[in-house]
């Protein structure tokens, strides 16, 4: 076999740039037409497409070698070809997940699409790992190149979703990996082969076709595909950011008339409203402001308006701001100073153009600011205080509508954020949550356990007498007040609920004969809940089916109610309809685990079929070894990225900015670190280069875990630019030293045991897909330190498990 | 003469195939109520009595569900299931239907107006019980298929229509039950004022599939109204107390 002299980094970048932005883009269209979590699951097992080319360039490594570099072009060609082509069939598989436990034909289905979506990443996979076992004496530059390729990939998708609709970019990264496969021609001094030539031309012509019209069919069963179809509706308007697809739907003939939880008692009619759907769900409205305030008066019938009856409130913060609801609310009852705070750009921008007339202009009024940011970050950094703070039916956009994580994290329903709240409220001020009512009581009784805890945490001497909790029928109101609620005040609640026929639930002293009276419930539940909080708590979390324990800043799952003694029951309720008590993304999140990880045994036990014949010079370690130091660091690798990302989450206070600057400054790093070992190896050895990185790794890894605190404390205030330098300094030497112990050890096999280059491959490629999932999970229920300490410990098997060449 | 024969002998077989797919179906309607009737037993606490009412179990036992899901899903139509009737719509699961149905505490002289055809299944049942039945559709589509098939079973005394259900059909009101299985952001007030003094009005908190509760609103003889809210199933969230 000739030794090229060239080595194909840019084509590699290329691929491997390709080949994440290929990954975090489907990630994107799965949640628009299906739901995110059912989306993390398909494309997470659609990855171990990395794992399944292991093991076929270990079964076919011969052959592919001996028709190298064509293999390698051919199978990058194949990649671009597949990525469009195969998410077009993908489409046209009718996989419904709502029905997934009742009937058989979805699994089949759901397995489709693996095998469909797992190609273009096999594909992918096969011409990097082609790369690495032909330059097997360059493997760290390679490496290099791949890991900078993948940084500029997630870089640039971030870009590119600013730009365009999601769909549309599907070509464009089919394009460029096709690119990266001509440039290889030109990098590898290739001779064009004809049919190598028309497979190329082919693929460009099918892309530049089919790429030009590229719909998504999303499910018939999510909100916006169930609102087009009453007649007369129409979408108005599309918008399209990283955060997600904005859709604002008319309907002349059949008016929206949404106002969540609207009292039974109040006979009015809201003004006419447009629908503003993200990602085809989530509905939210944009009202018409009406000619006269009075108008409006059916906001006074929510539950999420009794803190207007407990004070008077001048100045007023409004956390998500959305559809403008509770700005409309604010108005009405007369709030001198309105501040809100919205997320989405894209929502603030439809407000101050195109319907900034339609809305009344609200979002520019004299008396209201908006602030386009993430809420917490920008309450953390307000030295403001005020009379109300007011966040109703909000949802936050977690790091995973950055595409990486099944349950959402939410940083805006922990303690700590309580805490934070509470810290700015004027004295006598409110904190007014309100939430979807869940029957039996979940979220609700989380969240009061949220509030009592922080309220201890903050050092408040009494804190049942600073609590009311109110519901209607849909939804349900938690007031947090700085200060003892008085009798006026609760006068003035009773009055609140009774005209309105909504229920109170707790207030301090609240008689039982005055619960439950007038959306009445087989037993007081919510009352008892709340009395159980404040009497038993520990018990009472540890008898109550759903978890309900508050959720920290270092477990962030606020929605994270599912508990496992449950299961049994609810299953066995399905015929009298009890499967909606099913907490979805956690199970969904198990069941992706349970199949990575079998489809992982699978792939990694069929190339050892294949090793029993191989010639003893190809193969002169023990394979114990290779499994465990590729597997462990494909764990510990994703572990550390997936507690940077999180912890930088409230640093940097965007999810999107922290996923762009964590992931990218990670990769380009980690390919700086792996250039580098290479120079060090020459000095030092492969084994004695990868333990330096490893040591690297632990050392920096518990300085941040006792110091990162103390840092963000100190730049808190800082601007963005700052933070974000701050942070590429602070990722940039953990993330250098976690580039070198992977290359070493592949480096390494290339000296005394190259047959075994492929299947370490592939063993790294299914780590890595089951670690993504188990970090999640350990996240869940230990915490993201725990994160940090579980991958410091996979480095250090790694540090006793380097594979050596066997002594005799 | 052969030919004909034949052709007789095929008739024949048809007619006799058709009857035995008849009269399976029956039997598997039958074994759905059966189960419906196990459900309840084991929910009564919740939903406040001890079994269905015999309208509703014979109007379960007579309606054919096989005719209101779609060709491929006929296999499936007696069991305890929702299913998917196009549109990006379901036909409830038949436990749901049946203790709605029971819920509303109807009489066979009763005028009920239903807000959501879907694909007629629940109208079907209540004109089995009741003496006259409204029901709006909101996308046109269903709405025609459901009012076709209605006929098409023979069901008079079920009047359809294709429009907005927030101001319900005034010209029949008042109502002594409305059911309103349309997903809302809220119940629309003009509904309630259709219903009579001593009427029901139930309203199942849907999301996708999934019927999460009931919401049962009964308005007393003096016009003041209280609701209930029901969780269809046998659940209590405390474990160690029960």
């Amino acid at each position: 076999m000739p030794m090229m002299k060239r080595l194909p980094y840019l084509s590699l970048a290329l691929t491997s740039a390709s080949a994440l932005a290929y990954e975090i883009l489907l990630m994107k269209l799965f949640s628009v037409i299906q739901w995110h979590h059912f989306a993390y699951m398909i494309i997470s097992l659609a990855l171990l497409g990395y794992g399944a080319s292991g093991t076929f360039l270990a079964l076919a490594r011969e052959w592919l070698l001996k028709y190298f570099p064509y293999t390698y072009v051919g199978n990058i060609i194949l990649f671009g070809l597949t990525s469009m082509l195969c998410f077009i069939a993908a489409q046209q598989i009718p996989f419904n997940p709502l029905e997934i436990l009742w009937e058989m034909k979805q699994l089949f289905w759901l397995l489709g699409l693996y095998l469909l979506l797992s190609l273009p990443f096999f594909f992918a996979a096969n011409a990097v790992g082609l790369a690495f076992i032909y330059y097997k004496a360059d493997i760290s530059k390679l490496y290099a190149a791949d890991l900078f390729g993948a940084g500029l990939g997630s870089f640039g998708l971030l870009g590119l979703l600013y730009l365009f609709f999601p769909a549309s970019i599907l070509q464009f990264i089919a394009l460029t990996a096709l690119l990266g496969a001509l440039i290889s021609f030109k990098e590898l001094c290739l001779k064009p082969k004809t049919g190598l030539i028309l497979l190329l031309a082919v693929s460009v012509l099918t892309v530049l076709f089919l790429g030009r019209e590229n719909t998504l069919k999303i499910n018939e069963y999510k909100d916006l595909s169930q609102t087009l179809r009453i007649s007369g509706t129409k979408i108005v308007e599309e918008r399209s950011s990283p955060l997600g697809i904005l859709t604002v739907v008319q309907s002349p003939d059949v008016p929206f008339r949404y106002v969540p939880g609207l009292s039974m008692a109040s006979v009015m009619e809201p003004p006419d409203q447009l629908a503003v759907f993200t990602n085809g769900d989530g509905m939210r409205v944009i009202t018409k402001f009406p000619q006269k305030m009075e108008q409006l008066g059916y906001l006074d019938y929510q539950t999420s308006a009794l803190a207007y009856h407990l004070g008077n409130l001048q100045n007023v913060l409004i956390l998500g701001a959305g559809g403008g609801s509770e700005i409309l609310q604010a108005l009405y009852h007369k709030a001198e100073v309105i501040d809100a705070v919205e997320i989405d750009p894209q929502m603030v921008d439809l407000f101050r153009t195109k319907y900034a007339r339609f809305a009344g202009n609200i979002y520019d009024k004299e008396n209201v600011t908006v602030h386009t940011e993430e809420a917490r970050g920008f309450i953390a950094s307000s030295a403001q205080k005020y009379d109300l703070i007011q966040m109703s039916m909000v949802d936050s956009f977690g790091a995973s509508s950055a595409g990486l994580q099944s349950l959402n994290e939410n940083y805006l329903y922990t303690v700590e954020a309580f805490q934070l709240y509470l810290r700015h409220l004027k004295p006598g001020g409110y904190l007014s949550v309100t939430r979807w009512l869940k029957l039996p009581p979940r979220d609700t009784l989380k969240l009061f356990a949220t509030a009592l805890t922080a309220l201890e945490r903050n050092g408040v001497e009494d804190p049942k007498k600073h609590l009311v909790l109110i519901r209607g029928w849909q939804t349900s109101t938690l007031i947090v007040k700085n200060g003892i609620f008085g009798s006026t005040e609760i006068e003035q609640l009773e009055h609140f609920c009774d005209d309105r026929f909504f229920d109170t639930v707790y207030y301090d002293g609240l008689l039982k004969s005055k619960v439950n009276q007038y959306n009445i419930l087989e037993k007081p539940y919510f009352y008892q809940g709340a009395l159980s909080l404040l009497e038993n708590r520990e018990q009472f979390f540890s008898d109550y089916k759903f978890d309900i324990r508050p959720a920290s800043d270092d477990r962030p799952y606020f929605y994270h109610l599912f508990k496992w003694k449950t299961l049994g029951e609810i299953f066995a309720l399905r015929g009298g309809g009890g499967l909606h008590l099913l907490e979805w993304g956690y199970l969904v999140l198990i069941a992706s685990l349970l199949q990575a990880v079998i489809a992982s045994i699978v792939l990694i036990l069929l190339p050892l079929v294949r090793y029993r014949k191989a010639k003893k010079h190809t193969m002169a370690t023990s394979k114990k070894r290779v499994l465990l130091y590729f597997f462990v660091l494909g764990l510990g690798f994703l572990f550390l990225e997936i507690y940077f990302i999180q912890r930088f989450i409230l640093f940097l206070s965007h999810p999107l900015y922290t996923v762009a600057v964590v992931l990218t400054s990670f990769l380009i790093f980690a390919g700086l670190g792996s250039s580098y070992s290479k120079r060090l190896a020459a000095l030092k050895g492969y084994r004695k280069s990868a333990r330096y990185g490893i040591v690297g790794i632990v050392i920096f890894g518990l300085f941040y875990i006792l110091t990162l605190d103390h840092i963000f404390g100190f730049l808190l205030t800082q601007e963005a630019p700052v933070k974000i330098a701050a942070s590429v300094v602070l990722i940039a030497p953990l993330a250098f030293a976690m580039g070198m112990p992977f290359p070493m050890g592949l480096s390494e096999l290339g000296r005394h045991s190259e047959s075994l280059i492929p299947w370490a491959w592939g063993v790294n490629g299914c780590a890595s897909v089951i670690s993504a999932v188990a970090a999640t999970l350990v996240a869940i229920h230990f915490g993201f330190t725990f994160v940090m300490f579980i991958a410091l410990f996979f480095y250090l098997v790694a540090y006793f498990t380097f594979p050596l060449q066997m002594k005799g | 003469m052969r030919q004909k024969t034949v052709l007789l002998l095929l008739l024949l077989s048809i007619l006799l195939f058709g009857e035995s797919m008849e009269s399976s179906y029956e039997k598997a309607r039958k074994e759905m109520v059966d189960v419906i009737q196990r459900e309840v037993k084991s929910t009564r606490g919740y939903l406040g009595r001890e079994r269905l009412g015999k309208n509703v179990i014979d109007a379960m036992e007579k309606v054919p569900r096989h005719a209101f899901v779609l060709p491929m899903n006929r296999k499936y139509a007696y069991e305890n299931r929702p299913l998917p009737i196009g549109y990006g719509q379901t036909i409830s699961q038949p436990y749901i239907v049946a203790i709605m149905t029971d819920l509303l505490d109807l009489d066979p002289s009763d005028r009920v107006l239903e807000i959501g055809t879907g694909s007629g299944y629940q109208a079907a049942v209540l004109a089995e019980v009741v003496k006259e039945v409204y029901t709006i559709e909101v996308i046109g589509e269903l709405g025609v298929a459901a009012s076709n098939r209605l006929e098409k079973l023979g069901y008079k005394n079920i009047k359809t229509r294709i429009g907005d259900g927030y101001y319900g059909w005034k010209e029949h009101a008042p109502y002594d039950a409305i059911i309103v299985t349309a997903a809302a952001g809220n119940i629309p007030p003009p509904l309630l004022q259709q219903l009579k003094p001593g009427g029901r009005m139930i309203i199942p908190v849907k999301s996708l599939f999934q019927v999460q509760h009931l919401i049962l609103v009964s308005k007393d003889d003096k016009g003041a109204i209280t609701t209930r809210q029901i969780l269809p199933v046998r659940f209590v969230p405390l474990t160690g107390k029960h």
